[in-house]
């Protein structure tokens, strides 16, 4: 089942990377979004699948789950979700000023 | 002694104060104690009976850096012409320099340059040796373009620094090879242990690396251009930096190491066809010149070029007049730039063509200007101390061996003395006599100031004295400074007469062809011209220069082309290409089926569903579809968490999936709508490689590291000691809250600072609107 994981969080890089390098602002949005969800795997896979019970002590049980990716990715999501509004409101701001979302269009000035 | 090396730096720090005084006190009064008083210190050490001393400090001991001064008779004879020149040069700048210049930036450079030119002749380190001497070139650059608003200036100091810290990186690389076969950073235990050394398979490299940066500072040919772009400078920086310290860096250098390299013949050839040629080239160019700073500047360039052939030679001889030649170029030379200072200023103009008769208007400079020249040409007078190390000079390019080239040494010494002397006599007498032309000059002409005739009638004097006594200063320091060089060297008298052998001849030959020169120099002009013609040094660094700037303008136009995206694929691509070569490079792949976990039908189907909407999320072209797909990849993250055993998690996901997507509905409504890709197929397909790429990598890591174990699990950690140390059972809540407590707060304060940062964004709406 790792091995499917993996090829999971592959195809999300693959997928996210391929719409950040779009030139629509939305698609980089959504990419970014893709990307957490990519990383959240791919750590998730890296500690070991259903090795246990899930992390709550119970008496009786001596064999739980790692905690520790489920610690990071807990925190990972959350500061994603901050990223991702962040860059949602940038997007949407940039687009109302400029007038475009096209990145080929937001270029620096060659003066400045 | 260390004192003398850093106080010129203290002092620095408060002449910028000082000099808000400038109104009422010159600056330069209270800088000229500074060189005054080191000169003092060290007039103390000069004597009969004068042995080497060593200062050693702890500067950077673990990396064998240490503040080691050592003073022999070569670094005396330097730090007196540093502190001494110094001294005059400062006193000459007060009256030169007007008070409404710049003076703080002016006297700040020159002190620094003093700490630093102090440092390289007591540095014993050569790190620290190496750091003074890139210090030297940047207070050159400073010094060179202090008028800063002159295009020439700016040109010239640019192009000093870059030929000299070029030279001085070289010297780096050559210090290191050093440091690498002898294993010490001191350069008196290098000298003990020259046999490794020599045999060293380095020694080629060590000796070209050194010499390339000792010919740059130096102004040798052909790294010689920088020297007369940089007579820009005010002239009193001319005098002491680029005619009787910095410039002599060089051949310190030389000096310093001709212990170690005295048993390696090509050294002896290198630095003699080298000094040779400059010599020769220096005082051919000078002839063509003008303006009295370029005269003086090629001479300089071929004085440098004598000196450093007879520290080539490396007789006991050649060794004596070599250091004799310092001394006496550094007095002679330093009045002459001096005595330039002052006709430019109160003629206005230091072109030759427009001066002459200068004379009967300035008597005072005209006396000295022509002991100056004089003793330049090496006219045979017993109180002109040029004379004597001119004739050393000859006496050392005698006999220096059967074969053809050292048999024509002393004809090409002959012949850049014959310049030597075109050109000393066209100073002095194109300046001085002949017709006046005042109405050429910007300025009516009449004697200068006193205190500005100060410093250069030291210096004459100082060219009459040694010519007259030569054994005194011979025996208090001279023969030490020669000894350092060459420890085989003896006192030896330094007389006038020496009977009618050859290197009188040598001189007089000099003086005879060299008058007829001078007397028909107008019927050579067109000859003088004919070379370099248009194959000049100086177009070759110009072009270099250009194409450097062109070249890297067009790479850099090439790859920064304001779109963000070409950026991202630049990025992505070398971190693929980095990544993927060093995991292959360290075998770093690995695949192993063991420990596996169970494969069930609803995992497989909601991965599956999840790959086809990821997949989907580049194809989607309607706002809310898009949305609605890239839901479903998060609730599938979420749907893996709960049947993963991370119930945590799983909740956190959906809470933060749902507000995600109302945060998107929320804004994609105001965004434009999401439209067909209109890349063309190269672009798409670049975009594609890079991105399949990356999705490999990553798949790639995933195995390899769920393959690998280096470790064991540090998980065990937390679930035995959540409860005794956390006191709760939930194992991840207890990680977050206390284990890892302050990267929770972290991410409180990342999600804080984002929350600010959308807060402004719509703020700065309002403003804008307001307006």
């Amino acid at each position: 089942m790792e091995i499917i994981t993996s090829i999971l969080a592959g195809v999300l890089f693959a997928t996210a990377i391929y719409n950040m390098l779009q030139k629509q602002l939305l698609r980089i949005v959504i990419g970014t979004a893709l990307l957490s969800h990519g990383a959240h795997i791919l750590i998730f896979t890296m500690g070991k699948l259903k090795t246990g019970q899930p992390p709550i002590l119970t008496d009786g049980i001596e064999n739980y789950t790692d905690p520790l990716p489920q610690a990071l990715i807990l925190t990972s999501i959350v500061i994603s979700f901050g990223v991702t509004s962040l860059l949602l409101v940038l997007a949407y701001r940039s687009t109302q000023e400029n007038g475009t979302d096209n990145m080929e269009e937001l270029r620096g000035n060659e003066n400045e | 002694m260390i004192f003398a090396v850093l106080i010129p730096l203290l002092i620095a720090c408060f002449i910028p104060a000082l000099s808000k005084l400038k109104e009422k006190i010159h600056t330069g009064i209270f800088v000229f104690f500074i060189p005054f008083l080191i000169f003092l210190y060290f007039v103390t050490f000069i004597g009969n009976d004068f042995t080497p001393t060593m200062e050693q400090y702890n500067w950077i001991p673990s990396l064998g850096i240490n503040f080691d001064l050592y003073l022999d008779g070569l670094s005396l004879l330097f730090v007196l012409l540093i502190s001494g020149i110094g001294s005059l040069v400062v006193l000459y700048s007060i009256y030169y320099l007007d008070k409404s210049e710049r003076l703080g930036h002016f006297y700040v450079y020159l002190l620094m340059f003093m700490s630093a030119m102090l440092g390289v002749v007591l540095s014993d380190n050569i790190f620290v040796l190496y750091t003074f001497w890139e210090l030297t070139s940047i207070s050159s650059f400073l010094l060179i373009g202090y008028w800063h608003f002159k295009e020439r200036s700016r040109y010239g100091a640019l192009k000093s620094m870059l030929i000299t810290v070029f030279g001085g990186l070289s010297m780096l690389g050559g210090f290191i090879l050093l440091y690498v076969v002898t294993g010490t950073t001191s350069i008196q235990q290098m000298i003990t242990q020259v046999d490794f050394i020599l045999n060293s398979n380095y020694l080629p490299l060590i000796l070209g690396f050194i010499l390339l940066g000792a010919f740059t500072k130096s102004a040798q040919f052909p790294f010689h251009i920088w020297l007369p772009d940089a007579m820009e400078a005010p002239t009193p920086v001319s005098a002491y930096l680029h005619s009787a310290t910095m410039v002599k860096a060089g051949l310190f250098l030389v000096a310093r190491f001709s212990p170690i390299f005295s048993g390696y013949e090509a050294f002896f050839i290198i630095v003699s066809v080298f000094g040779i040629a400059t010599l020769c080239w220096g005082a051919y160019m000078s002839v063509r010149q003008t303006d009295l700073k370029a005269i003086l500047a090629f001479s300089t360039i071929s004085q440098l070029g004598m000196i450093m052939a007879m520290l080539g030679f490396g007789t006991k001889a050649a060794v004596f007049a070599a250091v004799f030649h310092i001394l006496n170029h550094a007095t002679f030379k330093g009045s002459l730039f001096m005595v330039a200072g002052i006709v430019d200023h109160e003629t206005g103009t230091r072109d030759i063509r427009k001066l002459g008769g200068l004379a009967t208007l300035m008597p005072v400079t005209a006396t000295l200007a022509m002991f100056g020249t004089f003793s330049m040409a090496g006219v045979p007078l017993p109180f002109l101390n040029g004379y004597y190390s001119k004739e050393l000079f000859f006496e050392a390019s005698l006999g220096l061996g059967a074969d053809f080239w050292s048999q024509t040494i002393p004809f090409l010494a002959v012949l850049g003395s014959i310049f030597t002397f075109v050109y000393s006599m066209y100073l002095f007498f194109g300046t001085f006599t002949g017709k006046k032309h005042l109405d050429k000059l910007p300025k009516k002409p009449h004697e200068a100031p006193i205190g500005m005739l100060i410093s250069p009638i030291i210096l004459v004097v100082g060219v009459i004295t040694i010519g007259l006594f030569p054994n005194m200063v011979n025996s208090s320091f001279l023969q030490h400074a020669a000894a350092a060089i060459n420890s085989s060297v003896t006192y030896k008298d330094v007389t006038f007469w020496h009977g009618f052998i050859p290197p009188f001849k040598m001189s007089l030959a000099v003086v005879g062809i060299g008058t007829v020169l001078f007397l028909t120099r107008k019927k050579w002009q067109g000859i003088y011209q004919f070379l370099p013609g248009k194959v000049s040094f100086n177009r070759i660094y110009d072009g270099i220069l250009n194409q450097i700037g062109q070249v890297s303008t067009r790479i850099t136009n090439y790859y920064m082309t304001g779109s963000l995206r070409t950026y991202m694929s630049l990025i992505l691509g070398t971190m693929l290409i980095v990544s993927f070569l060093f995991m292959f490079l360290t075998d770093g792949f690995a695949f192993s089926t063991n420990e596996l976990a169970n494969i069930s039908f609803i995992e497989v189907a909601v991965v599956g569903i999840m790959i086809i909407a990821a997949i989907a999320t580049i194809y989607m072209n309607h706002n809310v579809a898009a949305i609605l797909v890239v839901g479903v990849v998060g609730f599938g993250v979420a749907i893996l968490f709960v049947i993963y055993r991370a119930p945590d998690i799983a909740l956190t996901q959906l809470v933060i999936e749902t507000i995600t997507v109302a945060l998107f509905l929320l804004c994609f409504y105001h965004l434009p709508k999401l439209r067909k890709s209109s890349d063309t197929p190269r672009t798409k397909l670049m975009n594609a490689i890079i991105s399949i790429g990356f999705g490999t990598l990553i798949t790639l890591v995933a195995i390899s590291s769920h393959s690998s174990r280096w470790f064991e699990s540090i998980a065990n950690y937390f679930v035995e000691n959540s409860k005794p140390l956390g006191g709760g059972y939930n194992i991840v809540n207890v990680i977050l809250v206390d284990f890892r407590g302050l990267d929770t707060l972290f991410e409180i304060a990342v999600l804080g600072i984002a929350a600010l940062a959308i807060v402004g964004l719509i703020k700065y709406k309002k403003n804008k609107e307001a307006e």
